[in-house]
């Protein structure tokens, strides 16, 4: 037998390339084409009155400057509403060039199209935009006020309202023995990928065809945009997503102005044309995530268990919809998390300002949901001086409730129904890797050395693997090199292994054959692209079913090779044989030869297939009526609905009682994604998003001023965590695979950051002894919380002394 | 019109020794190394993540010291040593023990940043031959990835040490 490859910790084939220098990141591409570089708006609200390009034009080196003026056709209209919803009444996109109004600092206003970057940075600084400022909206409190208005379409600025209630909640809130609410607050943040977006597009004149490279999580998405916008046949139109320096979400929102100008340019100028995004422009320009504010009212009887909750949230959208309210339903729906309500209501506002987008972030609206959720697990906890692990027990839902429909809808349009979960197995390994019940123990020691400690933990549950689809394709040549395709991108996720992993197991092939092609058009058209830990989910299954195609064509065409029934047939190592008869063998790369019947013979295994080669039957034609020629495969997966992996967390960690510094102390992650293709690259995962969790926590946050002024868009003072920052994280996995595909996955890129700040805040609180309610926390905030609540400004947590709610167990 | 608007660049012949090999091309004063290195070289390796010399995806060693490479003029960097990513490797056949580390430990993600980190660590190494693991992390505190969580690379760190010291005792 050979060695199973699906769930070994595979050493990835993607790095010897890129450890090397030898990955192909955008900018590493078209050296030769000219550079784009743009004027982008100073002012978050302001109306364009004049734009006088007369001094950059002359700039040696300057091939174009475009204003809106010059956009035609599609390319003037708005750029599309990707996903529309009902409750979105007031959606607002954007132009690739400003028209008329600006809504944000850093929205687009002129292109330059220069030999050089810097020359074309150059002519930028002189062209000269006239502004008349409008009233500007910065903050969901100034939103929600309705004074100022981002868009005078969107009264209130009001985009989108959403209701979503199961059973009565009003009622059952009343109705509770006990009853708590809370006013939740969390702040912006930023995927912040090392490499940001960029594009380079090459016109072929002659072919009257463009290929668009992008540094995008979809492919298929911008391909398809593009050719619209610029009015295209699509089959005039490829894209190809090459290496991709992280991704994290920034990178599915499309098309981004550049994506459609740098195309649109190339055609005009019938030149190349590449646009690189530089850091500041990434801050200004692309987009941002999290900002929420959350009123929760929950209702609940001695144990703790919930039986009414009633949160009402204020969503941050940013100036425009472009990818819809995607990301206040997930914050809707799974704050839910591992647990059953006895009624609920959510009701959502997704609210217009004047400042960066917000379009989905690792994560997408389940690290704010998940916030929610567990502040008021804690909350009930405090209330009843009971153990927060218990409470959350008491509310879990239990493995045989599994399928688990909570009756609402979830982002996909699709029931809200976890496939399933362990969560009681999970806890009880959290509290064992974490040493719950030492904890008590631990804290007094900690306190008689006059250190200040504090446990924190949060719970989630992950809508992974959303449809509608992916595809995959499998090709093996004479050589018996397999190729494999897929349409969705990979942003550092390993794809090309974990991929390889599965053909290796389906076919029984070496992995060292295994070639995997991802987010290229012209190899796979057809794709939705990889956000919402699909990836491993959508093209694994579709590839492990192309796999099993391609596997049947081969023991078929082997079958009869050897004479034998293809059932007796294995495949080992890339050759066919009889099961208990070694002898009996014949080669993948044969039964290629075998599977194309050809009349010419360009090599040595060609020439085994031409039509005077063997014994053909002449009754018979070359290929058959069902049949082709070639030995691959090609198959779709297309799931009902999402499949749910969830996790729990831990964390202790220490407050220093002078400097109010925070560090983690420990960090502990259960992990359930189902079947593990490659435990080493989940892990990888997690780590990584346990690092974002931790930024998000602790430090990020966009600090716009009044006048919507990005002040920290620099990495300089937007403070993403170095390896100081980013404890060692302690994991252990279950492993409770999904019913709903073939493989039994779930996704796992995202876990990491989802319960992160819930834990951060529930731990600081633990410290702290007063509730924590806005996140992230820099030391400053929490000094000022110890000053207010010691001046009774902020009444402490109710829980008597906190060692009575755990009894040390040594 | 201004005069300034129709003044011609002054262009300037560069030479550097790259990767241990004599390498001419011509561009402008204000030319980055970063960008003499990756464009007018096409030694794309060495990326570029901030531009303001936080984030380190474009260090490089200048005389085996690690440098921002976005951070220093092409001109100001002839007669100095320059080694990018592309020349850490003994030769093509093998990868250098730092690199090896970051397969072996599964020390990328995107592979984005890698580059500055193998050359940060090529040099904390050649100073520190045994680090801990808290000095491991202390040596990668000033490369900045937003993928893999760090844990990852201070193993890739450790790793590359033992790997150096087993390569020393087979030779």
């Amino acid at each position: 037998m050979t060695t199973r490859m699906f769930g070994a910790p595979v050493h990835r084939t993607e790095d010897p390339r890129l450890v090397t220098g030898n990955g192909r990141y955008l900018d590493d591409l078209g050296h030769d084409a000219l550079a784009a570089a743009f004027v982008r708006s100073p002012y978050a609200h302001a109306r364009i009155t004049d734009i006088d390009v007369s001094e950059a034009i002359d700039v040696e080196g300057v091939v174009a400057i475009y204003t809106y003026e010059d956009l035609d056709g599609k390319t003037a209209e708005r750029l599309p509403l990707l996903i529309p919803h009902p409750t979105l009444t007031n959606p607002m996109t954007g132009y690739a060039l400003a028209p008329e109004l600006v809504n944000h600092v850093g929205e687009p206003v002129a292109m330059v199209v220069a030999t050089d970057r810097y020359v074309a940075e150059d002519a930028c600084e002189r062209i000269r935009v006239e502004y008349e400022q409008l009233p500007v909206v910065v903050g969901i409190e100034a939103a929600r006020s309705g004074e100022a208005l981002v868009h005078e379409e969107a009264p209130g600025n009001v985009a989108a309202h959403m209701v979503q209630e199961v059973g009565d909640t009003a009622a059952a809130i009343a109705a509770a023995p006990h009853r708590l609410t809370l006013a939740l607050e969390i702040e912006r943040s930023a995927c912040m990928p090392m490499e940001g977006k960029g594009v380079y597009a090459r016109w072929d004149s002659d072919e009257q065809s463009l290929r668009i490279y992008s540094s995008t999580q979809t492919s298929t998405g911008v391909r398809a945009a593009v050719a619209a916008k610029l009015g295209m046949p699509l089959a005039k139109v490829e894209c190809i997503a090459p290496d991709v320096g992280g991704g994290f979400g920034v990178k599915i929102m499309h098309p981004w102005p550049e994506e459609v100008l740098v195309p649109w340019a190339a055609r005009r100028l019938d030149a190349d044309v590449k646009w690189v995004e530089d850091r500041r422009e990434h801050f200004i320009s692309s987009a941002h995530e999290r900002g929420q504010l959350q009123d929760v009212e929950v209702g609940f009887d001695d144990e703790g268990r919930v039986l009414g909750l009633s949160v009402k949230l204020w969503h941050d959208n940013g100036a425009y919809t472009p990818y819809g309210i995607i990301v206040p339903i997930i914050t809707s729906t799974q704050l839910l998390g591992p647990y059953k309500p006895g009624a609920y209501k959510c009701e959502f506002w997704s609210l217009f300002t004047n400042t960066v987008i917000v379009t989905p972030y690792r994560g997408a609206g389940r690290p704010q949901g998940v916030y929610a959720m567990e502040r008021t697990m804690d909350a009930i906890a405090d209330y009843l001086g009971k153990d927060r692990a218990d409470v959350r027990s008491t509310n879990f839902i239990q493995p045989e409730e599994m399928p688990y429909d909570h009756g609402l809808l979830f982002q996909d349009g699709r029931p809200l129904m976890y496939d399933s979960g362990d969560f009681p197995a999970s806890l009880a390994k959290l509290k064992e890797l974490v040493g719950w019940d030492d904890f008590a123990a631990y804290r007094a020691e900690a306190e008689a050395a006059g250190r200040r400690v504090g446990l924190g933990i949060g719970c989630y549950v992950e809508g992974t693997g959303v449809g509608p689809y992916e595809g995959g394709h499998i090709q093996i040549e004479t050589t018996g090199r397999v190729n494999v395709s897929t349409g969705l991108t990979s942003q550092g996720q390993g794809h090309q292994t974990v991929f390889a992993q599965i053909v290796a197991e389906e076919l029984g092939v070496r992995m060292e054959d295994v070639h995997v092609t991802t987010g290229d058009t012209r190899r796979f058209q057809y794709a939705v692209g990889t956000f919402a830990s699909r990836a491993a989910v959508m093209s694994g299954n579709a590839i492990a079913l192309a796999a099993r195609n391609v596997r049947e064509k081969a023991l078929r065409i082997a079958g009869e090779a050897l004479e034998a029934d293809p059932g007796d047939l294995e495949i080992v190592d890339g050759i066919v044989r009889v099961k208990g008869d070694p002898e009996a063998q014949v080669a993948l790369s044969t039964i290629a030869v075998l599977s194309n019947p050809l009349r010419y013979a360009f090599d040595e295994s060609a020439k085994a297939a031409t039509q005077f080669a063997g014994t053909p039957d002449m009754d018979k034609p070359p290929v058959a009526d069902d049949e082709e020629p070639g030995l691959e495969g090609k198959d779709f997966y297309s799931p009902p609905r999402a499949t749910f992996a969830n996790g729990m967390h831990a964390a202790i960690v220490e407050t220093d009682p002078q400097t109010a510094e925070i560090t983690i102390l420990r960090y502990c992650v259960i992990h359930d994604c189902g079947r593990m293709i490659n435990p080493m690259i989940v892990e990888g995962q997690v780590h990584g998003g346990v690092a974002q969790g931790v930024g998000g926590a602790l430090y990020e946050r966009m600090a716009y001023d009044e006048a919507g002024q990005l002040l920290n868009a620099s990495f300089m003072d937007f403070l993403m965590p170095y390896a100081s920052e980013v404890p060692h994280v302690e994991t252990d996995h279950l492993e409770t695979p999904s019913p709903l595909n073939p493989l039994g996955i779930k996704g796992a890129g995202e876990a990491g950051c989802i319960p992160v700040t819930a834990v951060i805040a529930s731990a600081i609180e633990d410290a702290e002894g007063f509730p924590i309610t806005s996140m992230p926390i820099s030391p400053t905030e929490l000094w000022d919380l110890r000053h207010r609540h010691a001046a009774g400004e902020l009444p402490g947590l109710r829980r008597g002394s906190r060692t009575t709610t755990t009894a040390p167990t040594a | 019109m201004t005069d300034t608007t129709s003044t011609v660049e002054q262009q300037l012949e560069i030479t550097l020794r790259v990767n241990g090999v004599a390498r001419t091309a011509t561009a402008p004063a204000r030319r980055l190394l970063s960008d003499f290195l990756r464009h007018d070289l096409r030694l794309t390796g060495t990326h570029v993540g901030c531009e303001h010399g936080v984030c380190g995806a474009c260090t490089v060693l200048v005389d085996g010291q690690p440098m921002r490479s976005c951070l220093m003029f092409a001109v100001t960097a002839q007669d100095h040593e320059i080694t990018t990513v592309e020349g850490l490797a003994p030769d093509a056949e093998q990868m250098s023990p730092v690199q090896q580390a970051f397969t072996e430990c599964h020390g990328l993600q995107c592979g984005f940043c890698t580059p500055g980190f193998l050359t940060t660590i090529t040099a904390y190494l050649q100073e520190n031959p045994d680090p801990t693991e808290a000095e491991a992390r202390e040596c990668i505190s000033g490369n900045l990835c937003r993928c893999t969580g760090y844990q990852n690379i201070v193993k890739s760190v450790l790793r590359a040490a033992e790997i150096t010291h087993e390569r020393e005792a087979g030779a």
